[in-house]
């Protein structure tokens, strides 16, 4: 069994317990390379199908790129989607910085999904090796009645068994990609021959190492054109792979109270 | 579609680091991404910025702290994870918090680790949590240890006080039958003895940080082990009935018969389903693979089942003892009911006794009517209804479970049947030609006299690739260390037993058959049994596997041929190049390299001390008594 093999399967063992486990549950689907391997994950998992609906919280300010996959993908995945539409950024709250109060209207979106669709799981392609707070967070996540993170009392979470039971009104974050590196990521692409949006790959000495809206993300210098190439380049890079997402750098805890308010 | 190569996907090995609040874990971690160039670019740059901004002094572990409240109050709260390299691997690092208060965090991080870093400060010595985590790391099932005693520089890299900690911290150990791996100087702050030898201690001749933790070896294999595979699930998603689960010990193969425990139907595997459907048909799958299986007649199965062999089935029972931890808010209170979660089965269970609480600073117990917060209990836990499972010593993923209490995981336990009976008799009908005979004295009687499991260590190899040698090594090494061991050679062999056997292909295997069943009976009486033949057919090993697979470790001692031949201890390959030796392996025989050794020993690239050290790590994890062997004091 290699470290792929052991990724792969104990993501699947995840995916099956939230299935099993929760009444009514939904997958993040954020078209990047994350979740698209979560996607495949799941049709490891459920054996050719994906047996819940996937949700594209749209911001309405993603790349045309990005969309064009969505439409492909939806048909030849056979997926169920929920799209949902974020509020506007005038609704967001002022006093986080620009980037963030922009970031912020994903959670709003969340929220409205969650209200009228009465999810008690939500699927979300996060990684530890992402951010620092992410590394923090469990693989069965509770959330709160607002959607909040209470981030200084998590459960125990340990021989996998994971927290399953909640009081109403709270639901659960399931992680089944939080132990995966974003090498990891792309071997497994490489590996698994999983599709992906060609942003990734470089283009005129320059290529996007995380999507978000379009407006606050930017590509990094890279001369990666294939995937093998983005594998060679991660074994030697040092830059941080959300260095291109701007409501991460704005001020020190700014994604800490994204997340402690619901963000992903 | 393209394939990568086996050697681009590098093993990784979680490490957790654990010890008493401020000993420095978390700076050692920032010290070995640093010393490892592991940072991301500006990483250091915008940390020492936001310790100016604080006016406090640059601290590495601000890389782990990440919540505002951690670095405010200058603790971890909880557990973190962060990558770093080798020049022999890729591990992960998780950041296990120090205080009290978090030690539902620190478990959550050791739990999910192969091995454990333990952190005692030089100064301060050994405190409450560093002998709490030492206890819960055994408890956890974590029996690769490293203690490194930090801060020496503010003790002047002293030797004696550095020997002081290790005598105290030895002896707690030892008391808990645990040997630690690697006893270490270290200061993290400077960087001594971090990833190369240290200068400054002249005095110490072990290995760096780093070296320790490239000795360590991943997750012992329980494939060996019999099988066992709790159903998680049952899919009815189109035309076919999928049993979905994972294998958490043994192997399945298709047209195995299979028993479902507790209900104890049975069934055939019909197929090992998969996705996508254009990848070669699986007939068979091993541990750790999450499976998807058809069976050849439908039969209710349901989660919670769990899948066995008719052979080696688990204990049914519906009382147990365990050892626990509670991390409840609650104590836990005799006579209450708890929700009981064992892999994919739950159960309401009632605590019927608990024998005693266990202080982990002395080791002492007291009899009590609740167990606190963070403390640790031998407990009997009564079912309503029959279970099935394993003892934690045979089978550590199915002898092991947590309890819920309201909607939260409130503590962790792992079973032992001392004293309680497998009642599966009782309640099953079985053919009689499948009961094996008892010995009047049990595999763990007889682990419990030695200290350690039975097993064959199965050393193949080219002639002169050190086979005999590292066997002859290991053996005193391990005799001095209390093992029972005992080497089975090509000469001591064919003298007696098998003098009779002559060279031909069909004398070779004949030869290598007993072998295997005597080395199989050593290790069923409970010693380990040392083996140093070329076997070179994959399938007489495979054989001498098959009369001891539940503790048969096979180890490829590894070197090319030309290195062999320039070696020669014999002078065997220079006969047979002088073809005074027909079918000699290597030359003019073939030898069959094993395709999944359990352990691989490259003997051209490492010298004889190197090869022991791994050898030795391997033996003590995959062999020696666990704490949790011992009964309470």
């Amino acid at each position: 069994m290699n470290h792929l093999d052991q990724l792969e399967n104990k993501s699947v063992y995840i995916l099956r317990e939230a299935f099993n486990r929760l009444d009514k549950i939904g997958m993040l689907w954020s078209l990047g390379k994350d979740s698209n391997v979560m996607i495949w994950l799941a049709k490891k998992a459920f054996l050719g199908h994906v047996p819940f609906p996937v949700i594209h919280v749209d911001t309405g300010k993603k790349f045309k790129e990005m969309y064009e996959f969505r439409d492909r993908y939806v048909k030849e995945w056979n997926l169920t989607l929920i799209r949902e539409t974020c509020p506007p950024i005038e609704e967001m709250d002022q006093s986080l910085p620009a980037a963030a109060r922009s970031a912020a209207r994903k959670t709003a979106g969340l929220k409205k999904v969650l209200d009228k669709e009465k999810f008690n799981g939500l699927i979300a392609g996060i990684r530890r090796d992402e951010q620092a707070t992410r590394a923090k967070e469990r693989v069965f996540s509770p959330r709160g009645l607002e959607g909040q993170w209470d981030f200084r009392d998590q459960p125990p979470e340990f021989w996998d068994q994971y927290k399953t039971d909640y009081p109403p009104g709270t639901h659960l974050r399931i992680h089944p990609l939080l132990h995966w590196t974003e090498l990891d990521i792309w071997q497994y692409s490489q590996r698994e021959n999983i599709p992906i949006i060609p942003l990734y790959l470089s283009k005129g000495g320059k290529r996007y190492r995380s999507l978000g809206d379009e407006d606050i993300t930017s590509p990094v210098a890279s001369n990666a054109g294939t995937i093998e190439e983005i594998i060679e380049e991660l074994k030697t890079t040092n830059i941080s792979e959300r260095s291109g997402r701007a409501m991460d750098h704005e001020a020190e805890d700014a994604f800490e109270r994204l997340r402690a308010d619901g963000y992903l | 579609m393209s394939q990568l190569t086996e050697s681009a996907v590098r093993d990784l090995l979680r490490i957790v680091i654990v010890g008493h609040v401020d000993h420095g874990k978390s700076t050692l971690v920032g010290r070995l991404l640093h010393d490892t160039n592991s940072l991301p670019a500006g990483k250091v740059e915008e940390i020492r910025a936001m310790s100016e901004r604080r006016g406090m002094p640059f601290e590495y572990a601000f890389l782990m702290d990440a919540l505002q409240a951690e670095r405010d109050q200058g603790i971890t709260i909880d557990t973190s994870q962060i990558w770093f390299n080798s020049s022999k691997r890729n591990y992960v690092i998780i950041d296990a918090p120090g205080h009290k208060e978090f030690l539902k965090n620190m478990i959550t991080g050791a739990a999910q680790s192969d091995a454990a870093l333990l952190i005692i400060d030089a100064v301060e010595g050994v405190r409450e949590q560093s002998r709490r985590h030492g206890y819960l790391l055994h408890l956890l099932g974590i029996r690769q240890v490293a203690v490194a005693i930090n801060k020496m520089d503010l003790v002047d890299y002293s030797e004696a006080r550095f020997q002081e900690i290790s005598h105290e911290y030895r002896a707690y150990l030892t008391e808990l039958g645990v040997t630690p791996t690697f006893i270490l100087p270290v200061s993290a702050r400077e960087g001594e003895n971090i990833v190369t030898r240290s200068g400054r201690m002249s005095w110490y001749d072990g290995p760096s940080i780093v070296g320790a933790l490239d000795c360590f070896v991943s997750e012992p294999l329980s494939s060996n082990l019999p099988l066992r595979l709790p159903v998680q699930d049952v899919y009815k998603f189109d035309e076919r009935r999928i049993i979905a689960g994972r294998i958490e010990s043994g192997r399945i193969s298709v047209g195995d018969e299979i028993l479902f425990s507790p209900s104890n139907k049975t069934a055939k595997v019909k197929s090992i389903e998969a996705w996508p459907s254009s990848q070669p048909v699986r007939t068979q799958a091993a541990a750790g693979y999450s499976v998807g299986i058809t069976l050849d007649e439908q039969i209710f199965a349901e989660r919670g089942d769990t899948i066995s062999h008719v052979i080696n089935a688990p204990i049914e029972t519906d009382v147990f003892r365990a050892r626990l931890f509670w991390l409840g808010h609650e104590p836990m209170t005799l006579g209450k009911m708890y929700k009981l979660k064992l892999n994919t089965t739950e159960a309401q269970v009632q605590l019927q006794k608990i024998e005693a609480v266990i202080d982990t600073g002395d080791l002492s117990s007291a009899a009590a009517t609740r167990v606190e917060r963070n403390q640790v209990a031998e407990v009997v836990l009564r079912a309503r209804r029959m279970l099935a499972l394993d003892a934690f010593n045979d089978k550590p993923a199915t002898g092991r479970f947590v309890l819920v209490d309201e909607y939260d995981i409130a503590g962790g336990g792992i079973i032992s049947m001392d004293g309680y009976a497998d009642q599966r008799q009782l309640i099953t009908k079985r053919s009689t030609n499948i009961v094996q005979v008892d010995q009047g004295v049990s595999d763990d009687e007889r682990a419990r006299m030695n200290g350690h499991r039975g097993g064959v260590i199965w050393f193949t190899g080219l002639s002169g690739a050190g086979k005999s040698t590292l066997s002859m090594e290991l053996e005193r090494r391990l005799f001095e260390k209390g093992y029972s061991v005992y080497v089975l050679d090509g000469d001591n062999i064919r003298f007696g037993l098998n003098a009779n056997l002559g060279f031909s292909p069909e004398d070779r295997s004949e030869n290598i058959r007993r072998v295997g069943e005597v080395a199989a009976l050593f290790a069923r009486a409970g010693m380990i049994a040392l083996t140093a033949f070329i076997s070179p057919y994959r399938s007489d090993r495979d054989r001498a596997r098959a009369a001891m697979p539940e503790r048969f470790h096979e180890v490829y001692v590894k070197a090319d041929v030309q290195t062999c031949e320039t070696r020669d201890p014999k002078g065997l390959y220079q006969k047979a190049r002088r073809g005074e030796i027909k079918e000699f392996t290597g030359v003019s025989a073939p030898y069959e390299e094993p395709e999944a050794a359990e352990l691989v020993i490259d003997t051209a690239a490492h010298s004889i001390e190197e090869c022991m050290a791994q050898l030795i790590a391997y033996i003590e994890a995959n062999f020696s008594l666990r704490a949790a062997d011992r009964k309470p004091g």
